[in-house]
């Protein structure tokens, strides 16, 4: 009985609140259609504008979810998957029918930092207007210049595949009442001009906090927990903050490598979906990127511990090459795996491998192994790791290779061999898991 | 360690350490040298081999992880006499130029076609991206997946899918 009316004292309040929800969402659901303008020419735009665009497109990495697999740059029709269903992206070539040809500068910017499209109808947040919307204006104008010179490609993008219900837009302007906070980021005149361009970049155009801050039920991103870590297509975006915990091997230096190159000495590789972003950042000014690389850094450590970083990465926990493997703790704990290790694995991660002699990073190094979550490990193994421009290192899939134990086995191997963290509690259930999921 | 394990259907039983590849398994044991050596590392497919039905590089499986599983190679597809359909294929558009990586690809192939007889022009570059031909064959490669898809095609058009 109590049951019954609290369920009804539960409804009737909501009904309620529908209500005044949906009058307070009529007012902002409206949002005008903007007049289509005729294509305007690519030599109307001045060329140092378009270059301009150009890095700064590249610092927002607009390409990689304005691609498809194989498809004309920027002509849109990725599948985006969410966990609300699969989105495909927009065409933002300038064709007049299919992409964005026939949009204003004003309607270009309206998209960018309200998400609404040049119809009026409310753009999905995959389009990380969240962070967009920090872009100041005359950022906007050098992207719309660089867009609006590209070459048009005519083509349109598969109808997304929503949960039921969320395929009705004007949801979404719920959704950013919510979470949508517009407005320039702010500036700390204590700090460095540098220090504040990369506060700019990584909050507006490089949108890190898209998966690097955690998401909560509805999609919006927890701001009380900027860059604390999230999660992105089934792989950890690892905190970039003090709770990382390998925060205090990372400096400056180490991360400006990183995001140009996808690989830092003494340190991982991008793996997943960061090995697109680092690609795309090698294309960028190098100014930009260590701005990005001192505010970030910033965020890891307190400014006294800057100095030291440096010295903290000379010396590793453990030195894989000159340990015995065979008397090691991993071997004791682990006894069967160290020659599956050594078949599987030690062609390119044992001392002395052809891999650790080009100066890729030794699992000492590797942040996977010391998270507290196995996840990326498990995807590492499971998927791989492939460089998007076929450069950098390239690791194969082990999935159809090892079977879920046997992926265990070498994982807490490895935690063990390679760190001195404890090790990973339900290893086999975890792989299973992983694989199911990426199999989906 | 002695390892028993399911090759071209047959069950074969050697003995090794558990960390030797697979692939030396093959040759140097079994004496089935189709499957090659390029690099060791899992960065070439020339050691492409079946492993329960899904195209793994013999190079980087240890034999300790292959206790009573299924391995396919070159050699069990078909025979010089009566080559397999992808096989035949290759020799029609004579798709082998030194031929060192084409036992791999034919492999990876294989698992391609198995799951998917009828796969677009797409999906073939997409799914033999980690095989590598340093003669660059792989015009005539495509060429030769694609004839044999349309073998599978019309066999089963007939209803003859065996
Ligand atoms: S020899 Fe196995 S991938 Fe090159
Ligand atoms: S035919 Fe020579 S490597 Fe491919």
């Amino acid at each position: 009985m109590m049951r019954r009316i609290q369920s009804k004292a539960l409804l009737a309040s909501f009904s309620l609140a529908a209500v005044a929800g949906s009058v307070i969402a009529a007012a902002i659901i409206y949002a005008p259609e903007i007049k289509p303008v005729e294509r305007p020419l690519p030599t109307s735009f001045d060329p140092g504008e378009v270059a301009k665009g150009a890095q700064l497109a590249s610092i927002g990495d607009c390409i990689v979810c304005h691609t498809a697999d194989g498809g004309r740059p920027f002509a849109g029709a990725r599948a985006l998957p969410t966990p609300f269903g699969t989105l495909y992206s927009d065409n933002i070539t300038p064709d007049e029918k299919t992409g964005i040809g026939n949009w204003s500068f004003a309607a270009f910017r309206r998209a960018m930092v309200n998400g609404v499209a040049r119809d009026g109808s409310h753009l999905y947040p995959a389009l990380p207007y969240e962070h967009f919307t920090h872009v100041d204006d005359a950022d906007l104008r050098a992207i719309y210049a660089f867009l609006m010179t590209r070459q048009p490609v005519e083509q349109v993008q598969p109808k997304n595949d929503l949960l039921p219900g969320l395929g009705f837009r004007p949801l979404l302007a719920g959704w950013k009442l919510l979470f949508l906070h517009e407005g320039p980021s702010t500036r700390d005149p204590a700090r460095s001009a540098e220090w504040n361009r990369g506060k700019y970049l990584v909050e507006g155009l490089g949108h890190c906090g898209g998966c690097h801050t955690p998401r909560n039920i509805l999609g919006g991103e927890e701001r009380s927990s900027d860059l604390s870590g999230g999660i992105a297509e089934g792989w950890i975006a690892p905190a970039l903050d003090k709770s990382n915990p390998s925060a205090d091997r990372w400096d400056e230096a180490s991360l400006f490598d990183y995001l140009t190159t996808g690989i830092a000495g003494g340190h991982s590789a991008a793996g997943g979906p960061m090995g697109p972003v680092a690609e795309g950042l090698s294309t960028v000014n190098d100014a930009d990127v260590q701005a990005i690389a001192v505010y970030i850094a910033s965020r890891m450590k307190p400014e006294s511990a800057l100095q030291k970083a440096a010295s903290t990465v000379a010396t590793l926990p453990r030195d894989v090459a000159s340990q015995d493997p065979a008397s090691s703790k991993s071997t004791i704990a682990h006894p069967a795996t160290d020659t599956l290790f050594a078949g599987a694995c030690g062609g390119c991660h044992m001392p002395g491998a052809p891999m650790q002699v080009t100066g890729r990073p030794p699992l000492s190094a590797v942040s996977d192994l010391r998270m507290t979550n196995p996840r990326n490990a498990i995807q590492a193994v499971l998927q791989g790791v492939a460089p998007p421009s076929g450069r950098g290192p390239a690791m194969p899939g082990f999935a159809d290779i090892l079977t879920d134990q046997q992926i265990a086995d070498l994982l807490g191997y490895a935690r063990a061999h390679f760190t001195d963290a404890s090790p990973w509690p339900d290893l086999t259930a975890e792989v299973s898991a992983i694989r199911k999921e990426d199999a989906r | 360690m002695t390892v028993s394990l399911i090759v071209n259907g047959q069950r074969r039983t050697v003995s090794a350490t558990p960390d030797t590849p697979l692939l030396y398994v093959l040759r140097d044991d079994l004496e089935l040298n189709a499957a090659k050596y390029g690099c060791g590392l899992g960065q070439c497919g020339a050691c492409t081999v079946h492993l329960d039905g899904k195209a793994v590089f013999s190079c980087l499986t240890p034999i300790g992880a292959t206790q009573e599983r299924q391995v396919t190679t070159l050699e069990g597809l078909g025979t010089q006499a009566q080559p397999g359909i992808l096989q035949q294929a290759f020799i029609d558009e004579q798709a082998a130029q030194c031929g060192y990586c084409i036992a791999g690809m034919i492999m990876r192939a294989q698992s391609l076609l198995d799951r998917n007889p009828a796969p677009s022009d797409a999906e073939i570059r997409r799914h033999m991206q980690p095989n590598l031909c340093r003669c660059g064959t792989h015009h005539r490669i495509i060429r030769a997946i694609k004839r044999a898809s349309a073998v599978l095609g019309s066999q089963n058009g007939k209803g003859d899918a065996s």
